[in-house]
Order: structure tokens, then sequence, then C-alpha cells
């Protein structure tokens, strides 16, 4: 399977050896939000590009608000399942986890 | 590949990492080379993030095996639940993507030539390089405890091929039902805070299955340790009577080790008889960071806080259990999270640019005591002009309680550890 990453990359050398027809350039795909550092983190567990793994829940394509939503949550012990995402929750400040939210909404399921 | 989509190919990837993304990458020299001492998960997960993002730059790997057996899992190897094949990663797949791999040793560094010297005679020119070649053992630092010593009373620290851990598990299997598994612990810092006591819990769910007369001795040169409570709480309710755990004030400082007698000797003169020993020994930085002189009197390596460069030699990264990053601890993830931080920065810095800011280093140390028993340490850190710093209120371990009534809690955190190691690993190696 192609990684989202990968097809980033492959897009752009795709792009510097062939010229497009005139079809091929109005179906501009849609823009990648960038990946930041601080998402690296996440993929420890969850997978590179937010996936889910061996019962770690899917992140890509979260819509946005909820995951904004659901780390509140974690961090005020409002998920009575939770694990160990309240620990982490709160190590992070509002303006990152809409980075955070930002970036894995964008990566198509 | 053309240079024309060499460099689309870079700009494209740059325009995926928005805090690394500046214009003046365009101007950079195609083919700077990084090269990084090690192939563990420090030196591997930098390489995999610098070929995936920063893909105009030759990246060179220069590591002696062939594989990489982890440190992490291979307790439950001792246990009986993972074989050795399930802990090694070959390199087949970053060499796909690209990186260039030397199986050799990198014997010394010439920072001011930029050189690097291998064990062959050959030599391999860097433009920045990350050092994250591990721990080295102190041998001799522990009267008694030798190489030869280490075919007796096995580390099973520093992974090389496995033998070290296989050795451990063929002495187990040949422990006689009612013999002691004795436990030398140092003192920090060391890799992998809760490794011993994640290995003592292994080592009894065997036992228990195996040879329920047997016992475990664990002479800790400490009064405390990782997740101590939680690890106390699971050895009374899963092993009651099979482990006694003494501490460096109740004269559990092992000075000495016989392998004639089969003896580990206490401070106070004490000396317990063991028939399997696990000897995990005092540590520094692995000896290139050492004989490169980017070590300080602690035998670890000083280094930036923002970009890891070593304090003492420009263009030397160095990630991983051979830095000082306290309160960080010496983990696999640690290595695998600030390597991402120091390629960012010393690609930056190479091309004239700033190093990213605002980074955040990130760490989960998981640890199976049971069967389906997994608890947890989290640390959520920054860099600071002091350097390192745990982000207030945030971190810690898994919330303490009878198995009872944290039944699920447990089988979750072991069930989002194996979620870890593979997802590490294929970050990685993958």
């Amino acid at each position: 399977m192609l990684r989202t990453a990968s097809m980033i990359m492959i897009a752009g050398l795709l792009a510097a050896t062939a010229t497009p027809s005139a079809a091929e350039s109005r179906k501009k795909p849609a823009k990648p939000v960038p990946a930041p550092l601080i998402a690296q983190a996440c993929s420890g567990c969850h997978g590179q590009l937010g996936q889910g793994l061996k019962g770690t829940p899917r992140l890509s394509g979260y819509e946005k608000d909820a995951f904004a939503r659901v780390w509140s949550e974690f961090r005020d012990n409002q998920r009575p399942a939770a694990t160990i995402m309240p620990r982490i929750a709160r190590g992070y400040s509002d303006t990152e986890v809409a980075v955070l939210a930002n970036y894995f909404s964008s990566i198509r399921r | 590949m053309s240079d024309i989509s060499r460099r689309n190919f870079g700009k494209f990837a740059i325009a995926g990492l928005s805090t690394l993304a500046a214009p003046s990458i365009l101007q950079a020299k195609s083919g700077a080379r990084l090269v990084i001492i090690g192939g563990g998960f420090g030196g591997a997960s930098a390489a995999r993030f610098a070929r995936t993002n920063f893909p105009h730059i030759d990246v060179t790997v220069i590591e002696p095996q062939l594989t990489f057996v982890t440190c992490p899992y291979g307790n439950l190897l001792l246990a009986g639940a993972r074989t050795l094949s399930d802990i090694t990663h070959p390199y087949g797949v970053l060499k796909r993507r690209g990186v260039i791999f030397i199986h050799d040793w990198a014997d010394a560094i010439e920072p001011d030539k930029k050189l690097v010297k291998l064990r062959s005679g050959k030599t391999v020119a860097y433009d920045k390089l990350i050092v994250s070649p591990g721990i080295g053992i102190k041998w001799g630092a522990l009267p008694g405890y030798d190489q030869a010593a280490a075919q007796i009373f096995p580390h099973a620290w520093v992974p090389e091929r496995g033998e070290q851990v296989l050795l451990l598990r063929k002495q187990l299997e040949a422990l006689p039902d009612g013999g002691v598994v004795g436990f030398a612990i140092p003192g920090n810092p060391f890799r992998c805070p809760p490794g011993p006591y994640e290995r003592i819990s292994l080592v009894a769910n065997y036992l228990k299955k195996h040879k329920p007369r047997a016992k475990i001795l664990a002479l800790d040169a400490k009064d405390a340790f990782s997740k101590q409570g939680l690890f106390q709480d699971a050895w009374n309710e899963l092993y009651p009577g099979l482990i006694e755990w003494i501490p460096g004030s109740k004269d559990g400082k092992v000075v000495s080790i016989d392998t004639k007698e089969k003896v580990f000797q206490t401070e106070f003169g004490t000396r317990h008889k063991i028939d399997v020993g696990n000897v995990i020994p005092p540590q520094s930085a692995a000896k290139i960071a050492i004989d490169a002189g980017l070590t300080n009197e602690t035998g670890f390596v000083p280094v930036n806080p923002y970009t890891f460069e070593a304090t003492k030699a420009k263009d030397i990264h160095v990630i991983g259990d051979a830095n000082i990053a306290g309160p960080m601890p010496k983990s696999g993830f640690i290595a695998n999270s600030t390597s991402k931080q120091a390629v960012a920065s010393a690609i930056a810095l190479l091309e004239g640019r700033e190093a990213p800011k605002d980074p955040i280093y990130f760490n989960t140390c998981y640890s199976h005591v049971g069967d389906d028993y997994g608890i947890s340490v989290v640390g959520v850190f920054r860099p600071s002009e002091k350097g390192f710093v745990e982000t207030p209120n945030s971190g810690g371990v898994s919330p303490r309680g009878p198995l009872a009534e944290k039944k699920t809690q447990r089988k979750l955190e072991a069930q989002y550890a194996d979620a870890w190691y593979a997802s590490i690993t294929k970050d990685a190696f993958g």
C-alpha cells in the first residue's frame, strides 16, 4: 500500500518528469496538510500515518473538532475507559492539539 | 534520478514538513552527506526520517551488524513468549529506500577533517554526523565481571546478535527447580530504567509456570526504581513469595562477581550463592563516543537540547542512549523521537537555516509484567537553555490498584505495548 507521504513525493517526481495534459492540470489533488514534527510522537503507537494498529485507535481522517474535543476530555479525565492518553494529553497546549487535529483530519482514511 | 527530478523530489518532501520548510532549502547543494554511526532505534529512525523528508541528502549508516536485535521485547524471549526472529529486524527496507549501509565498525572520528575511520581502514567523509552508538559496558568497573564472566553470568543488555539473551534463556531452562536466579542491578544512569524490573517479572512468569520452587534474588544498587509501586504490586499479586528485591540501603549493591563460586558479593560483605545470574553492569556511552572525545566525566555525551549537537564537537549530533538527556530516559522511544529533531536540526544548520523551533520529545515505556498485564510510564519533554524539562502536570505512571479493579487497563496496556513495538520498529526499520 502506498503511504500518503510517499504519494506526495511521487506526485512531485511525476510533475517533474512528465508534461501534464490540460485535463490533468485541471484535476489538482487536494492540498495535503504538511506533517508537523510534533505528530511524529503519535506514530510511536498509532502507526506512521495514524492508521492505528493492534487496538490503538485510528487517527487518520479523524474529524478536526472531534479530535480536539476528545483530547480535552482525556486532559480533564472525562473518559473513564482511557488508559495512557490522559497522561499524554496534559503535556500538549491547545495550539499544539490544533496542529495535530488539523494534520490527522487531513489524512485520507 | 535526474538533477531536475531530484530537486523537485526534495521540494515536495520539504513542503510536507512545514516546521522545517524554508525557501533557502532550494539552494541547498545536492548530495550533502549525512553519515550515521549506529543502526539501532536512534540511527535507523534518523536514516528513515532523513530519506523520507530530505531526499536530496545522501544518507549513510555505519553499522557492523547485518540485522538489529532489539533490547525491547528481549525480556519476552526469556519468558518464552517471543523468539529471536520476532525481535530481529533486517535493514533491507531502509536499503531499498536509498540508505547506504556500510557494515563495518566506526573506530575513530576526526571532527576537524569531518571523517569517520572504519576498522577496515577505509574512511567515510561527512558534512553532518549523527552518532547513535548506544551504550558500552564498563568492563572491570564491577570487579570480577569481564567478557569471560559474561559467558557465565550474561548481561543480555547489549543485543548484538542476540547471543546473550539466548544464553540467559538457555540457562533458565537448565535451572533446577528450587534454584536461585540472581540479578545484579546498577545505579543510575543506565539503559532502559524499567528494564531490569520487567526482566525480573517475566523471569518470574517463566519460573512460576516451569520451576515453581525456584526463587529470584534481585540485588539493587538503588533504593528506588522506575514504576516501583506498580512492579511491586504485580509481584505481590502474580508471583507471591517468588521475588526478593533488596535495595542498596539494605545491602543490595553488588560489588564483586565470583564466577568460580557462582557468588554475587554485596557491599557489606554478604556472599549470595546464585545458580543463574544476570549482571546488568555499569555503563557508559559506546567506545566510539569516548574515543572521539565527545563524552564528559560521566562517560556520556553532553549535547545541545535543541539540536543534539555535541557540546564538544561541531557538526556531530549525538542521540540515543549515548547522550546526557536526563530526565529523559535512555529508551528506544526517546532515541526515535529525538532522532527526528536531531536530523532536522543537522540539515537545517548545514543549509544555513535555524533548527526547528519548539520541539517536543516524547516517551512511553511499557513493561510487560505477566500475561495480559502491561504497565507504562509516559513523559512529555521539551528543551530549555538549562537542559531537558518534563512538561509540568503531564506524564507519569499507570494508576495503581488491585488487579481485580484494573484488569481491563492492564490488559489494554499489554496490547498497546505490542502496538508500540510494531509501530516503532516499522518507523525505524520498515
